[in-house]
Parts: structure tokens; sequence; C-alpha cells
């Protein structure tokens, strides 16, 4: 039983899921039997708050102090209240170059239930919701079974362990679209109604779904819970390699020798993480950049790859950590393109609320393929920097999704200005050579 | 007819009975707006304006309404689609190892482009968000069936008759 790499102790060499016997006899299930009726949910709250545990989902807030926000002295909890408040697990994972969730949900869905008995226990949730996108059809079949595993056991369901403590837990499988994961956006889902985000304030933790006290959490920050309130904070913090604590789900896709996704140390250098777990670039290809945490992510480059892989280091290198998920940029693949497909895909997945988003995304997507088909004028660099500043912006759109788009644009357009250029002086791209226009 | 049947006319029972054991969770009935729309899909495979009418009416809402929600997401469909739906990724890093390339081979093979579906009614090919799969890219789903580490060899394997039993 490996301490040091909890996530991803139940994980198979093959994949294949852990189910109900299995994980208890591997210790599962522990953490619920310690903390019921034995902690108080303010001594759960007080122990992830102490743990530093930060949000996984791509923002790194910290779970502790979201929590907290969520009023306890609320009718919902008085016995017998037909009031609710809830707690939801985005399990989304649409985010391009991320496939860390989808390891966790496969592999060890008890553990992810584990840790929301105990999330909605802190947090005096009595409905509880897995927001699981539809292509996620394996693990949605594992999370049902293993919530109807939960039920013969008395894990869930009313009186749970004999405690008052009573938890409903319900998988929702999405119907598409990216915005979904944004979380005031799959409240909206949830609801029944097109995904438009929400004005916060107010904050979901205090009005959420149906207007009741609603706490988001990603898949792997919910996974780490069972852990932490077994071990305690102390042991969380010291898996950290740097002042961030726990570990981290960490991937890398593109050209490299074996792509594929590892829980290391939060903190763990890039260039360890690119070489000893990825094996390194494919023969005949060489590195030219990086998204550190997926598609809304600022392009690093060779000079960062000394850097630990936590937030607040790759947030001071220009970036962010994001998901965690890194995606490589080759030497023979079009930075144009690169960016180019992401803007498009950004842009196609507007949620057409507000105007910058809705309008300016695929402006900016057009430009992009007049640059990379050949078309591409002088000024168009002009433009797509304004673009940049307008659409880039947090506050001038009405959620994140915008700003994500515009951050690989700004920092390709920063490291591979000189492609961008080129593009534009011989009217061709000189990855592919054929003038498409 | 009374509205009831009307609607009965249009929806099965067992349809009107799993939307109305959503609306149990649910405390307006518009709220299980996008639960309904996938019963009735599962049941038929597509939302008609005949389905999108009939729900609108069994939930009290507009027709219109309920079609800015249908036409929202995309995994519920308003045209009707094959008996399986191909989800090729398009996302970045499927994009550096060569979608483009399976889409010209499975259009070449099937007969069909992006949206469109096969004669004989088999398949219905559709672009995709990153699947969550990029350490196997490029990757695709027919049906619920994940496919990983696709080149042109083993996509031409994936659309022969009988592929899918073995
Ligand atoms: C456009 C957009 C898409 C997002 N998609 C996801 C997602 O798929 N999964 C996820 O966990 N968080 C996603 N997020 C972040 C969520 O809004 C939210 O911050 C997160 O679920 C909170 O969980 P955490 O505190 O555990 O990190 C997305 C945010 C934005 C703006
Ligand atoms: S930024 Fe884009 S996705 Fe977000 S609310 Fe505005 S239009 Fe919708
Ligand atoms: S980019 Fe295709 S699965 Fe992620």
């Amino acid at each position: 039983m490996s301490l040091d790499r909890p996530l991803t102790r139940n994980v198979r060499a093959d994949r294949s899921p852990t189910d109900m016997a299995a994980y208890e006899a591997n210790g599962g299930y522990q953490g619920l039997h310690a903390a019921m009726g034995k902690m108080a949910p303010a001594d759960c709250l007080k122990t992830i708050q102490d743990s530093n545990l930060r949000g996984r989902g791509g923002a790194g807030f910290p779970t502790g102090m979201k929590w907290s926000f969520v009023p306890m002295d609320d009718p919902a909890d008085a016995p017998g209240s037909n009031k609710h408040k809830y707690l939801i697990c985005n399990a989304d994972e649409m985010e391009p170059g991320t496939f860390k969730d989808r390891l966790l949900l496969e592999c060890d869905p008890h553990q992810l239930i584990e840790g929301m008995i105990l999330a909605a226990y802190t947090i005096g949730a009595d409905v509880a919701y897995i927001f699981i996108r539809a292509e996620y059809v394996v693990a949605t079949a594992l999370l049902r079974k293993a919530i109807a595993d939960c039920h013969a056991k008395g894990y869930l369901g009313t009186n749970i362990l004999g405690t008052d403590f009573s938890l409903e837990m319900h998988v929702h499988p999405s119907a598409g679209r990216y915005i979904c994961g944004e979380e005031t956006a799959l409240i909206s889902a949830l609801e029944g109604k097109r995904a438009n985000p929400r004005a916060k304030p107010p904050f979901p933790q205090v009005s959420g779904l149906w207007g009741r006290p609603t706490i988001v959490n990603n898949v792997e920050t919910l996974c780490n819970i069972h852990h932490i309130i077994e071990r305690g904070p102390q042991w969380f913090q010291d898996l950290g390699l740097t002042s961030d604590a726990g570990t981290k789900m960490y991937g890398v896709s593109g050209r490299v020798k074996n792509p594929g996704c590892w829980e290391l140390p939060i903190g763990t250098p890039i260039r360890e993480i690119l070489e000893d777990y990825a094996g390194g670039m494919e023969d005949g290809y060489k590195m030219r950049g990086f998204l550190p945490g997926g598609g809304s992510t600022d392009f690093l480059v060779e000079e960062h790859l000394d850097l630990a892989m936590d937030y607040d280091t790759i947030g001071k290198a220009g970036s962010r950590m994001g998901t965690g998920t890194m995606i490589i940029l080759d030497d023979r693949t079009c930075p144009v393109g690169f960016v180019k497909n992401l803007v498009e895909f950004f842009s196609r997945e507007s949620c057409g609320f507000c105007t910058p988003c809705r309008d300016g995304l695929p402006w900016s997507a057009q430009v992009l393929d007049d640059i990379e088909c050949g078309r591409g004028l002088p000024e168009d660099m002009d433009t797509l920097a304004r673009q940049v500043t307008f659409i880039g912006a947090m506050g001038n759109t009405h959620c994140a999704l915008a700003p994500g788009a515009m951050e690989p644009l700004a920092s390709g357009l920063k490291y591979f200005r000189d492609d961008f250029e080129r593009h534009i002086t011989e009217g061709s791209c000189h990855f592919h050579k054929e003038v498409h226009s | 007819m009374t509205m009831r049947q009307n609607l009965i006319a249009v929806l099965s029972e067992g349809e009107i009975a799993e939307i109305d054991a959503e609306l149990a969770h649910v405390p307006i009935p518009a709220g299980a707006a996008i639960d309904a729309l996938k019963i009735v899909q599962a049941h038929r495979g597509w939302i008609s304006d005949e389905s999108l009418k009939a729900i609108a009416q069994h939930l009290g809402m507009s027709a219109a309404e309920l079609d800015g929600i249908a036409t929202f997401y995309t995994l519920i469909f308003r045209r009707p689609v094959g008996e399986k739906v191909i989800l090729l990724c398009n996302s970045v890093t499927c994009w550096m190892k060569g979608c483009d390339s399976l889409q010209q081979n499975i259009s070449d093979q099937l007969g069909i482009g992006m949206g469109e579906t096969t004669a004989d009614n088999a398949y219905t090919l559709l672009p995709m968000t990153c699947l969550g799969a990029c350490d196997k890219a490029p990757v695709l789903m027919i049906g619920d069936d994940l496919h990983e580490d696709v080149d042109p060899q083993s996509v031409a394997q994936l659309f022969q008759p009988g592929a899918e039993e073995q």
C-alpha cells in the first residue's frame, strides 16, 4: 500500500476497475468509518483547511476555504428539514489535452465516492451529484454500480453508519458542451436550462443549485478528501515538494515517447515529468514549447523546464498549472495551426451569452485561419494583439472561457512571433508548404 | 381528444413513465427538460419537432423554450442520426497526431462528410471535443466504444461488417 501515491494506489497497470471488495481490502472506507460519529463536520473542515488542499479543477482555489463559505446554521441542517444543500462533483473533463479525471473515475470509483460522502458530511449536504460528460460511459456505469454497493453497505442513504447523517447520490450524465464544466454553467445545466454561466455573487456556496448552498469540486480534489481525513493535514502537506501540498495527477500528450498520466508529488520539476515519465521527445522531434495545464493555459518554453510544477511557480512564470496535463508543441507542428485549433475550439464552445466571447472568438479564429492559409496581412498581427487585450481581460467577459482562449494565443504571439510573421510574408504555411487559399 | 391523450399519442407510456420519474427529483417540471429530451432520444434516436412539442407540453413549457435548450447541447440531436454516431476527436493533441487525415479516411470509406449519415443509416460522423484520452491520440468513439491510437489501417477495420462483434 503506497502512502506517497494515495490517489493511484488502487490503479492497476491494466486499468481494470477496483470494486467494493478490493477497495475495502486495501483500506477503503476507513476514512468514512474514522469520521462518522467521531469527527464533527467542523473538525473535518478544519482538517481540510489545515491540509492546504487546492482545487484540482484548474484554478487552484483552496478547498477548505471554499467549503467554509457554506452556511452551517442553515434551516436545512435542522432535523426533518426539506431544504437541501448540495455537493456536486465536476466530472465534465472537456478541456483539450486533459485526461486525468478519466483515470481516477475508471480505475477507482469508490475513492471518489468516499471523498464525496466525507465532503457532503463536512458541508452538511444531503444530496450529491456527479456531473459527468456523456462520453464517459464506462465510468458512468462503474459509478452507478459503486453507489448501489454503498447503499447496500449503509455508506449512502439514510442514517449512514448509524449516525443522523443521510446522503443521496446521483450520477448525472451531461448532454454535451465544454461550458458545462464551468461551475455556475454546470448548475444551470443541472436545472435543465441552457448552460449559461451565472453572475457571482451570489456564489454557489451560498446560492447555487435551486438557489441553495452548493459546492462544486473537481474529481481529483474530492479523491484527496478521505486520505486527508484519515492521515491528517501534516501528512498531506509533507507529500508536496514545494509550498503546495499533496500529490498531483500530471499528464503529457503530444510527440513524446511515452504519453501518459502519473501521480507525482506536487512541485515535481517539469523536466522530470517530461523526461523520466513521458520518456522525452519521439525520435526526430524537438520540443518548441508546451501548455502546462490544458488548452487554456499560456505556453511555456525550454527555459522553464526546470521549474517546479505547482500553482505558484507556474503562475509566476506567466502561465497556470491548470489541470496539470501538458500538451507538447513539437518542431514539426505549426504553432499557428496549433493555436488556431484551440481558438476554433473555444469559439465553437462559447455559450453565446456575452459579446466579446460570442463575436470576438470567431473573429480571432478567422484571422488565425487567414494567416495559416496564407491570406494573412501584416496588420493582422495588431488585430490579434488587440483581441488578446479586449477578450483576454478578466472582467470583460461573463466567465473565464474567453480569457482562457486568449492564453495560448497571447503567449503564442510572444514565443512564436517569427512563425506568425513568416506565414504572412511568405503567404503560406512553412510547415505544410502547400497554399490552401 | 384531451391534451393528455394527445400527448400520449406522441410519447409512449414508457417514455412518460421515465420522464415522470425524473420529475420527482426537480422542484419545477422544466427542471427535467434535458432529462426528458435524453429519455425520448434514447427511445427514438433523435428529437423530432413532434417529440419536442409533446415533451414541452408535458413539462408545461413552450416548445420554443425547449428547443432553445435542445439546440444548445451537442448530444441532443434535432435531426435523425444513424444507428451509431462516430465522435471523432478534433482537439489539439489529436489534431497534431493526424485527426484530419483520419477524417478523410473515414469519409472516403463511408462516403460521408462531417455531420452526414451513411445511406444505409448505419453511421453518422460528428466532430467532438477532446475525449480525455489524449495520451492515446488520435481517438474516436463509435457508439459507446472508445478506440485509441487509431491509424489509417486500424480505422479501415473498424467499419468492416462484423467489426463490432470481434
Ligand atoms: C470554461 C470552463 C470549463 C471548466 N471545465 C471544468 C471541468 O471540466 N472540470 C472541472 O473540474 N473544472 C472545470 N472548470 C472549473 C470549474 O469552474 C470549477 O472552478 C471547478 O470545478 C472547481 O473545482 P475545484 O475547486 O475542486 O478545482 C471549468 C472552468 C471554466 C471557466
Ligand atoms: S465568456 Fe463566453 S462562455 Fe463565458 S459567458 Fe461569455 S459567451 Fe458564455
Ligand atoms: S485531444 Fe483528442 S482525446 Fe484529447
